[in-house]
């Protein structure tokens, strides 16, 4: 069992070190997934694995700060609804089916408007992509855990 | 065998693929051999104009074909549920 | 030169998905499976499909070699067959 104890501090520093980089590159890819690849589903992944590196590398319990195991479930929840409601605003607002035209942002044209309507679905799916990679891994090692 | 043959006919049929990066080949021009508008083309040139973006990539996945990538994340979420659903913790 | 770098990748593709079937020490099985993933978003890139290719080495390479390790914990970690 993996616990804080039995983890060398090279080890633990180092997992920290390079989950926190790993972090600021996933949050770089989904915001600039509109000058460069990348996009809301590599950005999810890329902060999904500094997750990963932390309960490797620092232990079940103590990297539960980072990620709590049990809002993993809620927060992807938020993000497939936040992208649903997207689409359900655009269509309240006399738009199609996620139909960027009618995003209600008054004093933006068209185009900007398109461009902030991306912006929210990408954070959408890599919070929803980050959030399930996390539960699936958590549940993955509950019973090895927890024997 | 049966196995030899299939690579045979991939080998085959990937010998009559246009060259990497042609211009010409039927699927980068902008009319289809059938004679109808192709969609790409219209992509590359309307996706800067209708949403200020650079990428046409992201463009085309959260703009154009949002529907599609709304399906994506709701496969990811159905995925994980059933994980969550198939592991819970029995109470013993 | 082109060419030769595209082959000598396509060549290493199929070394790696056959050796990963073949091995017996699972854990090595894993590895050799994410070097597949590895080398086949090199080749996404190299035919100019970045995003496919990112997708590929994060997805491929990383989460799904990290899930596969994680279920190998419960298991003896040799292939009997």
């Amino acid at each position: 069992m993996i616990t804080h104890s039995n983890i060398s501090p090279i080890l633990r520093f180092a997992c920290r070190s390079a989950a926190r980089i790993i972090q600021v590159f996933g949050v770089y890819v989904i915001v600039h997934g509109h000058y460069s690849p990348g996009g809301g589903f590599q950005g999810g992944a890329l902060l999904a694995a500094a997750v990963f590196l932390l309960r490797i590398g620092e232990g079940r319990e103590h990297s539960q700060r980072d990620m709590p195991s049990r809002v993993t479930l809620l927060l992807g929840s938020i993000g497939v609804l936040v992208y649903g409601a997207v689409g359900l605003l655009t269509i309240a607002t006399g738009g199609r089916f996620l139909d960027y035209d009618a995003v209600p942002l008054p004093g933006l044209s068209l185009d900007d408007r398109h461009y902030w309507a991306i912006l929210v679905i990408e954070l959408a799916v890599g919070l929803a992509v980050m959030a399930i990679l996390v539960g699936i891994f958590d549940r993955l090692l509950q019973r090895f855990h927890h024997d | 065998m049966l196995l030899a043959a299939f690579f045979g006919v991939l080998v085959w049929a990937s010998s009559h693929l246009a060259p990497v990066g042609d211009p010409d080949a039927p699927l980068h021009r902008e009319i289809s051999p059938a004679g109808t508008p192709v969609a790409g083309a219209h992509y590359i040139h309307e996706s800067y104009r209708d949403a200020h973006t650079e990428n046409m990539v992201t463009v085309v996945l959260a703009d154009y074909r949002a529907f599609d990538t709304l399906g994506e994340t709701v496969v990811v979420f159905a995925a994980g549920v059933g994980v969550f659903l198939v592991l819970a913790r029995r109470k013993a | 030169m082109n060419l030769f770098i595209e082959t000598t990748m396509f060549l290493l593709l199929i070394a790696s998905a056959i050796a990963a079937i073949e091995l017996r020490d699972l854990l090595a099985a894993v590895v050799v499976t994410s070097v597949f993933s590895f080398v086949l978003a090199t080749l996404f890139v190299a035919f100019g499909a970045v995003d496919v290719g990112f997708t590929e080495a994060v997805v491929g390479a990383g989460v799904v070699g990290v899930y596969y390790i994680a279920m190998l914990l419960h298991t003896e970690g040799r292939a009997d067959d």
